[in-house]
């Protein structure tokens, strides 16, 4: 995110021009120099109190409410604990790794225990804003990866392995990918597009969430047992949220309160309601009624879809994202997941593996530079191989995401194991994993 | 004395509650249940996954009365918990031996 900024910032108009005549080394300086702007920083503060929410309570509940009665708790704890733990994994090594200058590969040493991070820092990609605040800002995105990942894995995963393997993919799979896209790795050089986490956030999660429940196998009954949600009410309400979060997401990844913010905004507005609506039609038309579970997942679906693309696309282009989005993710969750016989509890792949790829590629198509600046152009602005661009960015990602989640599962899986015995499945991991029942 | 027990859709408790004070009866006991007839069950579907709820949820009132009343009573009861589709239930008369109520120590009838 924030590599479209720089582009925008820089005001037009006959004021800077006029200054550049008269001392054009003083405009320059200042022009590099950072500014803290109180607008912006007002913004970034409101955005990553926004994405904080998103997690817990709004992914909490949105997973909560889907499982069964006996795993309310555990579910809610790992979107809870997640956020602690990484928060802590953030300050010792996670940012440092992600967003400090390094190699094209992984960031550098120069924040480890947030070393030298002072009242007056500024990140070079944030240069309106304290470092503080972006640093801040980008621990809410480490956060709720991992956190989506859970989808995958409810219902059946040891909270103890459950924290071990979140500990190390942060490290191991988050924060060299968000270095590749957006702290000045590779991906970023070859001119991949993401602007708020299609593939760094979305793919990553998916992918990662594919391969846990492949690793970890089915949950007991899965098929023959009646696994329906047990309260569509906390679904609904962790999806309101996680939509209203969405704005600091989106628009929040502009790092400025600027016209891109406003754009990127409405753009994820549009797309969700279209994805819900595709969701919500093709499953009244497929199997009969328009379910709740329906129309949220739809919505989800539009904003995973947009958030490569909120800061490069019209939103004309964000209506067909969101059209595309609500059938191909409707297609993920509902057919290709029993047809694959995988058992994805939640949908972490089906919605976000899915959605996020389709994103991607959606961005490298109706990408134009009036919204984006320039040279962000796609297909239809002229730029037929970002599309290309795009696919690769998504496949290296998917190619890393996959062979480390695996690797770090099956060392887990040898120290202390995965899944939680037979009886405590069965019995529900509440009461045996916290000593504690919803009710 | 003959215990009436109904079970029929839940929606036709207060219409049959209000048939059942017509006739002048003071009182009776409603319970929530789940069964299946000839209506088997329903299907849920979440997000492609299809669940058979074979046990619906009724409502199960028993009713004391005295003998006379009893083809009125269940007649009542038919009339408001009908709606001539399958699945309004059924209803089941037995014998009652003894009633007793217990604040007065009245029994039989008068304990009704």
């Amino acid at each position: 995110m924030i590599r479209s900024f720089r582009s925008l910032v820089p005001a037009g108009g006959l004021l800077p021009a006029a200054a550049l005549l008269l001392a054009p080394a003083l405009a320059l300086a200042a022009d590099d120099k950072a500014k803290i702007d109180s607008g912006d920083t007002a913004w970034m503060l409101t955005s990553t109190a926004l994405v904080l929410m998103m997690t817990i309570p709004g992914l909490a509940l949105f997973y909560g409410g889907m499982v069964r009665k006996k795993n309310v708790l555990a579910t809610v704890a790992q979107s809870f604990a997640v956020v602690c733990l990484v928060t802590v994994l953030w300050l010792i090594a996670g940012y440092s790794l992600a967003f400090t200058a390094g190699s094209t590969v992984l960031g550098g040493a120069s924040r480890i225990f947030m070393a030298g991070l002072t009242l007056d820092s500024v990140h070079d990609l944030a240069k309106t804003i304290p470092e503080s605040v972006y640093m801040c800002f980008q621990l809410t995105f480490a956060i709720i990866t991992p956190a989506l990942i859970a989808g995958a894995f409810a219902e059946r995963m040891k909270f103890s392995a459950m924290l071990w393997f979140i500990g190390l993919w942060s490290l191991v799979v988050y924060a060299p990918i968000a270095h590749w896209v957006w702290g000045g790795g590779f991906l970023g050089d070859w001119g991949v597009l993401d602007f708020a986490g299609g593939t760094v956030v979305h793919i990553n999660a998916g992918v990662a969430g594919l391969v846990c429940a492949m690793v970890l196998g089915k949950r007991k009954g899965y098929g023959i047992e009646n696994m329906a949600p047990h309260n569509l009410v906390l679904s609904v309400i962790g999806a309101s949220l996680l939509w209203v979060g969405w704005f600091g997401f989106n628009a929040g990844s502009a790092g400025a309160a600027n016209g891109s913010a406003g754009m990127a905004m409405a753009v994820t507005q549009f797309a969700t309601a279209a994805a819900a609506l595709t969701w919500m039609f093709a499953e009244w038309m497929s199997r009969g009624k328009p379910s709740v579970l329906g129309v949220i997942s739809g919505a989800v679906a539009g904003l995973v879809a947009i958030t490569p693309a909120s800061g490069f696309v019209t939103p004309t282009g964000s209506l067909v994202i969101g059209l595309v989005a609500g059938l191909v993710c409707f297609w993920g969750a509902t057919v290709l997941k029993h047809a694959l016989g995988y058992d994805d509890s939640l949908d972490a792949f089906g919605v976000h593996g899915v959605g996020g790829f389709a994103g991607a590629i959606l961005t490298g198509v109706f990408a134009v530079e009036a919204i984006g600046g320039t040279g962000k152009k796609g297909l239809i602005d002229g730029n037929a191989g970002q599309v290309l661009t795009q696919l690769w960015g998504a496949l290296v990602c998917i190619a890393w995401c996959a062979l480390a989640t695996f690797v770090i599962l099956k060392i887990v899986d040898a120290l202390i194991g995965l899944r939680v015995t037979s009886e405590e499945e069965i019995e529900g991991l509440d009461i045996n994993l916290h000593g504690e029942t919803v009710h | 004395m003959k215990l009436v027990m109904a079970i029929f859709k839940p929606f036709k408790l207060d219409e049959v509650r209000d048939a059942l004070t017509e006739l002048g009866i003071q009182g009776l006991t409603v319970s929530e249940v789940k069964g299946f007839g000839r209506q088997k069950g329903q299907t849920e579907i979440y997000r492609g996954a299809e669940y058979a709820v074979s046990f619906l949820p009724k409502v199960k009132i028993e009713v004391v009365i005295e003998d006379p009343l009893v083809e009125r009573t269940v007649d009542a009861i038919r009339k408001a918990a009908g709606t001539g589709k399958i699945g309004d239930g059924k209803i089941f008369v037995t014998p009652v031996e003894q009633a007793v109520r217990i604040r007065t120590g009245e029994s039989g009838a008068d304990a009704l």
